[in-house]
């Protein structure tokens, strides 16, 4: 069984980080029932006897005794992680695994690139060093971090040459929040541009996501909890809540939006964690669904948003199930995978669900999408036994689709609008180590990504031709 | 050629071989590779085990123990407390899937797996051939052969190495093809067969072509025979036949267990004997591989049905063979819509070299097949239909081509079962749909750089790709 690192950086992402420690400890604490300390719990959590004095040495196997998440908290303000610090988490952080300022990035990139990251790289080091040794076999970084911001988008990108170099075996998985267009942080273009470079670089998988979609989300649900179905509707299995967490009501209005990306993150790791009939590994999802290095942005979609207390669940509504996951009002970002190509599609499946349930659902869905011509059957799926809380059953699903390409478009449209006036330039120029060319490359990078995506969308209605085989001679 | 020669003189040397257990008969370690494999494996086991303490043997109580004696030497080991461990290794890259077939086989009571039969690491192969060949084969390989070692010193007669894997994944596929070649170095004298699950068409895994044609075209030369089980044909049976809803991996790995348990269970060792076959690998690779170009082999067995409904049927022999010889001939996969428009060439014997002019595109051709016969009256069964040289390719005479094996001890709660092991034209078409997808993407380039990133190039595909074109040619061309 493999760890996973988990590193917020930011405000946004350690909002998010905090929501996904608090559901991962209501996750597992309702699958174990004994209060061993097993290895689904150690992938995300370390076990630590605290009567024992100095670091809190790790206990491998038996009771119990005190989780700690194998997290890294990453801040240039201290609002959000004190406020975590003194939250009802606060003992499930290693309070020597945090680094700090007050200052903040002022949502510059540049400072949160150049400045804080050659002021911080040694502690980052530390720490990542420090994690990594207390796992068995450390897989995956899970970065999260915004994109439109200082810090979470600077030092966040940062941090991914750090991993890279330190750690090129271990998988870098980013969690990227996106501005959307109604963002209120005039420099957030530039800043997103600049960090996307850095994800395509040096990212392998980018779960991208924007606050409008996690919004909308949020509204469909409020106006089934307040109509007629609202009594009906499990509270625990709404895909918002925290309800049974530590955490006892969502305190922020974010909360609700964190939750679900939380939610995402849970169901991504749980055919790793917990057993099933067709595992999924973490390597298994970048090996699977990234053809070329360069494209390994996935949308996402989570389903179902809530459960009605209903007993017996007929096969309609596990097939309703597996529609809405392809709708585009369930992905994660502005995006309708439905009518743009699929380079290739992951169902990850949990609970009560057969191999038959999967395979009838793929060939009635499979006719209605559109398919690139080499990956026609480009279905990577998973069962995992263990549903999530509140749920009888649920579907993640990810796609490796040109569906993500009018937010890169209008990201890069939003930029140009200031660059070409060299709006609030001078602010990232005046930086140490900030040269203008670093927005020129920048462009040039996402340009090329957009091109790529362009030219498998010409090929979408082009009919599909067989390569002409090998001939041999018997 | 020379090599099947040698070959068949190794079996003939291992069949005559004296020994303590010369009555009981050889054993087979079996090797579970991956998620699949070691899913199967305990259905397996679990099959072999529940049918020969099945009470209902219609046979005499004498007869009866001496072919649980039997299965037992082949299968199993007695360990000290009385509960017999299976002769099988568990190769795993991760825990979870072997944790669960333990404890799944210790809850049985049953029967159990060896205590240190198991190797196991924290991370997976990621669906990647090449991580399984490359990375995980060379790292492990002592560990791996040393277990496989010390389960081969526990049997008395080593008959050879059973290997279940899966083509689609990463651990079952490339460990699975890199073990077997270490086998055929290590144990030169001893069979191997592959047991390999073909996925489903439609994607379980998207690598899962370019891992089939990497594992089969490595196999083709380090196994000796690979026995085929399609997912999308066992799902039909599943779904048509058994009359399962919700069918689950749990339900397709028990139609195949069943399918492979009637196949190697105990048979008499020759028409009129009442001696249990010694060496079922050995005769198995004797009658149905002649010729190291062909070896895909297929298994369709009859009835298909639940247990459960077998109280509502009588069967006929001559029903039950007259079934199977047409799923044979028309290439069905189950015992439900089988086109009986297709016949044999009517001509008799194709000229030699040529393709009858006659010969229906539907006709399957086999080079040899293989009919096992289970329980009541199995002596009256008539097996002269699959004897017509017409069905056969032309290069062996028919008496070679074509051989019964048989026992009155029923299989499981089926009165009447017939099992039919076939190297024939079955598996040609779905070898090459994936030869065809593998080589679309491969025209892409898609996917290839996480191969080459564990040293497996764009060379080795083309080989694979060779390789497996031939296959495809010569079995189209029977």
């Amino acid at each position: 069984m493999t760890q996973s690192v988990v590193v917020q950086v930011g405000q946004c992402g350690n909002q998010i980080g905090c929501c996904f420690w608090d559901l991962a400890l209501r996750e597992h604490a309702a699958v174990n029932q004994k209060g061993i300390y097993d290895d689904a719990l150690s992938s995300f959590f370390r076990n630590v006897d605290t009567r024992v004095g100095g670091d809190g040495s790790s206990i491998s196997k038996g009771r119990i005794s005190s989780l700690k998440a194998r997290a890294v908290l990453i801040d240039m303000e201290e609002g959000v992680v004190n406020e975590i610090l003194q939250g009802p988490l606060r003992d499930v952080f290693d309070s020597k695994q945090l680094i700090t300022d007050i200052s903040g990035s002022g949502n510059n990139w540049a400072v949160g690139h150049k400045v804080f990251g050659s002021l911080y790289r040694e502690q980052i080091l530390e720490k990542l060093r420090k994690s990594a040794e207390q796992c068995d076999c450390l897989q995956c970084f899970f970065v999260i971090h915004s994109m439109g911001g200082g810090t979470g988008s600077g030092l966040g990108t940062f941090l991914l040459k750090v991993l890279e170099d330190e750690f090129p075996d271990v998988y870098r998985f980013v969690t990227a929040v996106y501005p959307s267009s109604e963002d209120d942080v005039i420099t957030s273009p530039y800043n997103s541009m600049l960090a996307m470079k850095e994800l395509n670089e040096r990212a392998d998988c980018v779960l991208p996501i924007d606050n409008q979609s996690l919004f909308d989300i949020i509204s469909k649900i409020d106006l089934v909890t307040s109509g007629k179905l609202g009594a009906a509707v499990k509270p625990k299995s709404l895909v918002t809540t925290n309800m049974g967490t530590v955490t006892k009501c969502p305190k922020k209005p974010f909360d609700a939006m964190n939750n679900i990306v939380a939610n995402l993150l849970l169901s991504l790791t749980s055919s790793a964690r917990f057993e099933g009939s067709l595992n999924m590994d973490l390597n298994e999802i970048s090996m699977n669904l990234v053809p070329f290095p360069q494209l390994h942005y996935l949308v996402s979609s989570l389903t179902p948003l809530y459960t009605l207390a209903d007993v017996n669940i007929p096969p309609r509504r596990l097939d309703q199930m597996f529609s809405d996951a392809f709708s585009k009002n369930h992905q994660l970002i502005q995006a309708d995978p439905r009518h743009s190509l699929y380079l290739a599609c992951a169902l990850i499946v949990r609970g009560n669900v057969q191999i038959s349930d999967l395979r009838r659902n793929i060939e009635r869905l499979k006719p209605a999408l559109h398919f690139v011509s080499w990956n026609q059957e480009g279905w990577k799926t998973s069962l995992c036994s263990v549903p999530p809380v509140g749920h009888s059953h649920s579907l993640l699903a990810l796609a490796n689709n040109t569906c993500v390409k009018p937010t890169f478009m209008e990201l890069r449209e939003r930029f140009m609008r200031l660059y070409r006036k060299k709006a609030h330039l001078h602010h990232y120029l005046q930086v140490d180590g900030m040269e203008e060319c670093a927005f020129a490359e920048a462009v040039s990078s996402l340009s090329a990504l957009i091109q790529e995506y362009d030219e498998l969308d010409a090929t979408k209605s082009m009919p599909v031709l067989d390569v002409p085989r090998l001939s041999v001679a018997l | 050629m020379r090599s099947t020669i040698s070959r068949l003189q190794v079996i003939h040397s291992l069949v005559f071989s004296t020994g303590p257990s010369l009555w009981l008969g050889m054993s087979i370690v079996t090797v579970q590779l991956g998620q699949c494999g070691n899913q199967i494996g305990f259905e397996v086991f679990d099959a072999l085990f529940r049918d020969s303490h099945c009470s209902q043997g219609l046979c005499s109580k004498r007869e009866n123990e001496a072919y649980q004696a039997s299965c037992k030497e082949r299968f199993f080991r007695e360990e000290e407390n009385g509960v017999p461990v299976a002769r099988a290794v568990l190769v795993d890259m991760e825990p979870k899937v072997i944790n669960q077939t333990l404890s799944r086989a210790a809850r049985s009571g049953r029967w159990t797996y060896g205590q240190h039969a198991c190797f196991c690491q924290r991370q997976g192969s990621g669906n990647n051939w090449a991580y399984g060949y490359s990375v995980h084969g060379p790292k492990h390989e002592e560990s791996i052969m040393n277990l496989i070692q010390k389960e081969v010193e526990k049997c008395d007669s080593l008959s050879g190495f059973f290997i279940i894997m899966s083509m689609a994944g990463g651990t079952g596929s490339g460990l699975g093809a890199f073990v077997t070649q270490k086998l055929q170095d290590q144990y030169p004298s001893s069979l191997k067969m592959n047991q390999i699950i073909w996925p489903y068409g439609t994607g379980e895994v998207i690598l899962q072509n370019y891992n089939s044609i990497l594992t089969l075209s490595h196999l083709y030369r380090s196994s000796d025979a690979l026995l085929i089980h399609e997912n999308d044909a066992v799902h039909k049976i599943c779904a048509r036949r058994m009359n399962i809803k919700q069918i689950s991996f749990r339900d397709l790995n028990q139609v195949l267990a069943h399918q492979l348990g009637s196949v190697f269970q105990p048979t008499y060792s020759e028409d009129g004997s009442f001696h249990y076959r010694r060496n079922p690998l050995g005769d198995l690779m004797e009658h149905l591989v002649p010729h190291p170009e062909f070896k895909m082999l297929s298994v369709r067995n009859i009835p298909q049905m639940s247990e459960n409904s077998l109280a509502y049927s009588t069967f006929t022999w001559a029903g039950l063979l007259k079934h199977l010889r047409q799923m044979l001939i028309s290439s069905a996969k189950m015992e439900e819509g089988i086109d009986w428009q297709v016949q044999p060439p009517s001509s008799g014997l194709p000229p030699l070299g040529k393709m009858s002019a006659h010969k229906d595109p539907h006709f399957n051709t086999s080079i040899a097949n293989l009919v096992i016969l289970r329980g009541k009256d199995v002596q009256s069964a008539n097996v002269e239909g699959f004897k017509d040289p017409a069905l056969y390719t032309s290069w062996l005479e028919p008496l070679h081509a074509f051989s019964t094996w048989k026992t009155q001890r029923a299989f499981g709660k089926y009165e009447k079962s017939a099992a039919l092991v076939s190297n024939s034209q079955l598996l040609v078409k779905p070898l090459d749909v994936i030869v065809g997808k593998a080589w679309n993407m491969f025209a892409s380039k898609a996917y290839v750089h996480q191969y080459t990133k564990f040293g497996i190039e764009e060379e080795d595909f083309l080989d694979s790709f060779t390789l497996l074109e031939q296959v495809v040619a010569s079995y189209g061309n029977l």
